[in-house]
């Protein structure tokens, strides 16, 4: 497998911001692995973790992440990738149907 | 305190701003702007004759003062009719506030009449994009789009307005200050010390110029600084204004339709001062072949530029007149003889292809024609075609703000309304369009909006009735396997463009200089129309996706 490692985002938190992170993404067709995401501190920010795949572009990435007017910081963590394989888990039981 | 609809205070906010001219057109959507702009003693409104056009005046303006320019489109066909014009603007970093309007809030994700996602279809394409949810926010969101268009790398911003929010009552308590540009980063002492130590070693360094610096508003001070270092300079094409055609270190644009001995000169040197590029394909071809050996100092405003597609040995971050400044003393004054001989004899053994004199045999005759007997300040602008090339390799460019070209997305249909744009940016200077008529075709309804105005511009139709620069693929790169791109009916381009009321010069009746001197002379928009052979190539040029160095045509002054 691919060595991961996790951008760590924090950004305003409105209704716009996600599609404009994943925007980056999508023009490369740089697939994300996992996201999480949610609101910090009084809710008017919300902290983004992205599993993405080790790759040279990630760096051009990141700028392009610093120049969104809604991203604050932007920073690259490869100790964050544990927490989604806990996740794996939970995420790997069979989904609920509601009838 | 003073109670008024959003669309009031958006308006009041734009006058506050120095607005004074808007392209647009309305519609169901933006019909509460249209009420509130028709009471602005300050603002005019410029009817486009399609949201394409609108958006093109506006680039017309933002290209000419380098200052944000307003664009408006109602909601739907509207928005999607400005795209192209959007990302035209984005490519080139050009600074508009596009405004739309949109479906009513409750609306919104219904599928409402004439609703389409304009915020999510503008977020490629922009700068940085708003949904204003409410009137009170149009306080913060007016001045602060036009903040992140003009701030260090300008581009485009789009405001989406529904319908309610635009006829919402609010009190407004006191406006804010209209917005100003952030300051650009600080340069780092140690660059500017490392790059002036980088540049007097070099023995044959090359100054690289591009659209940031005439962005910048650099261009004197790259002049000063070339020569100094008696250092060469070569532009992209969205640089071509920032040197005189003539001046003696001036050696060209780079790249695919570059002079041969432009691109041999850059495989020569050792170290290149790449300012204001981004290292485009179009520029650098198959970029690493590009100049392996050079030392590249690379200067840009955003740091995304900066080892993007060619690590530089120093990157330098920060405004360019800024950098320039800073530099400019402590370079050394030096001759560099041997290097500037060298450039000389390469140009000796491989002349330049476009001609040095002027003349009515072939179109770069005739656009160095037009460009001598027009006054050196006008504006010119292009399409996109042969016609562009041969503009940029011909035209005698003098400097500054002159060139507006569609470089990054190369869009046909870009020179009329931004020609129109220009005129009411600058009204009084001529204005030139080198067209053809392909391109001229796409955007034609704008020869309305020009009569409407009679804005002093003078469009140069090259008519060879076919997709030139296409065709000249098809019959270099897939066997001459011309297909669909030829125009079987000829149009009486005459006839069409008098019916507008347009003046027109014919030059397929009579050719003389007196002609083509009575119709730059004449006020209001003017037509040269020139027929040019099918077989009229833009040449010496590089085949899409190989090396500089390799390069069909232009071993001989053809
Ligand atoms: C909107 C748009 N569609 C298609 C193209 C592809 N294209 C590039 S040049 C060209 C032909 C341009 O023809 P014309 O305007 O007549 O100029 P000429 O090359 O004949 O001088 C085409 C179709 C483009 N650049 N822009």
């Amino acid at each position: 497998m691919a060595k991961r490692t996790v951008l760590d985002i924090l950004v305003k938190n409105h209704a716009g911001v996600m599609a404009h992170i994943t925007g980056l993404f999508s023009r490369r067709a740089f697939n994300v692995e996992a996201i999480l995401c949610l609101p910090v501190a009084d809710g008017a920010t919300s902290r983004i973790w992205l599993l993405v795949n080790e790759d040279g572009r990630l760096e051009q990435m990141m700028r392009q992440m610093r120049k969104l007017q809604d991203v604050y910081e932007v920073a690259a963590c490869s100790e964050y990738t544990s927490v989604f394989s806990d996740l794996t888990s939970v995420m790997n039981t069979e989904m609920e149907t509601v009838e | 305190m003073q109670k008024m609809t959003g669309a009031e205070c958006t308006v009041r906010l734009l006058e506050r701003q120095g607005i004074t001219t808007i392209a647009g057109i309305p519609g169901g959507t933006n019909l509460p702007l249209y009420d509130a702009l028709s009471r602005s003693e300050t603002i005019t409104h410029i009817l486009a004759r399609h949201e394409q056009g609108a958006g093109f005046i506006a680039q017309g303006m933002a290209r000419t003062t380098g200052k944000p320019a307003v664009c408006l489109a109602t909601s739907g066909p509207g928005a999607t009719n400005l795209v192209t014009a959007i990302a035209d603007a984005k490519l080139d970093s050009v600074p508009l506030v596009c405004i739309t309007g949109q479906v009513p809030t409750p609306l919104i994700g219904t599928d409402a009449f004439q609703e389409v996602d304009t915020y999510g279809m503008s977020i490629p394409i922009t700068k940085h994009n708003f949904l204003v949810r409410s009137a009170q926010d149009l306080l913060t969101v007016i001045p602060e789009a036009f903040r992140i268009a003009m701030s260090c790398r300008p581009g485009p911003v789009l405001v989406d307005i529904p319908r309610d929010v635009q006829v919402e009552e609010i009190a407004v308590d006191a406006f804010p200050l209209p917005a100003s540009a952030d300051a650009p980063p600080v340069v780092a002492q140690s660059d500017i010390e490392k790059a002036a130590q980088m540049i007097n070693s070099a023995s044959r360094p090359v100054l690289w110029v591009g659209g940031g610096v005439v962005a910048a508003q650099a261009d004197a001070l790259c002049k000063e600084m070339a020569e100094t270092a008696s250092m060469p300079v070569t532009m992209t094409l969205m640089g071509l204004s920032v040197i005189p055609r003539d001046h003696e270190l001036n050696i060209g644009m780079l790249g695919m339709h570059a002079e041969r001995y432009t691109n041999m000169a850059m495989e020569g040197c050792d170290l290149i001062v790449a300012a204001g590029v981004r290292f485009d394909d179009r520029a650098t071809g198959k970029v690493n072949e590009f100049c392996p050996n050079a030392k590249v100092i690379h200067i840009d405003i955003d740091h995304c530029e900066l080892d993007k597609l060619r690590s530089a040995s120093l990157g330098i971050l920060g405004d360019i007149k800024d950098v320039f400044s800073k530099l400019l003393p402590k370079i050394d004054s030096k001759p560099r003889k041997e290097w500037n001989e060298y450039l000389g004899a390469l140009k000796a053994a491989f002349p330049q292809h476009a001609p040095m004199e002027s003349g009515f045999e072939s179109p770069q005759k005739f656009i160095r024609l037009v460009g001598e007997i027009a006054d050196d300040s006008a504006i010119v602008t292009t399409d996109v075609g042969k016609h562009q090339m041969w503009t940029a390799q011909s035209y005698p460019f003098t400097g500054g703000r002159q060139w507006l070209t569609s470089g990054g997305l190369g869009t046909m249909g870009f020179g009329l309304p931004v020609a129109i744009g220009a005129a009411l940016a600058a009204p009084d200077k001529k204005v030139l369009c080198f067209s053809g008529d392909g391109s001229l075709l796409m955007n034609i309804q704008e020869l309305a909006t020009a009569v409407e105005h009679n804005v002093n511009i003078t469009v140069i139709l090259f008519n060879n009735q076919c997709l030139g620069l296409v065709h000249q693929q098809q019959e270099l790169f897939f066997e001459g396997n011309i297909f669909s791109c030829e125009y079987p009916v000829a149009l009486d381009y005459v006839t069409i463009l008098r019916g507008f009321g347009w003046h027109v010069c014919d030059l397929a009746e009579d050719c003389s200089e007196e002609i083509v001197r009575q119709a730059l002379a004449t006020e209001g928009p003017c037509l040269i129309h020139m027929p040019v052979s099918r077989d009229e190539k833009v040449l010496p040029m590089v085949p899409p996706g190989a090396a500089n160095r390799v390069m069909i045509g232009g071993d001989s002054n053809g």
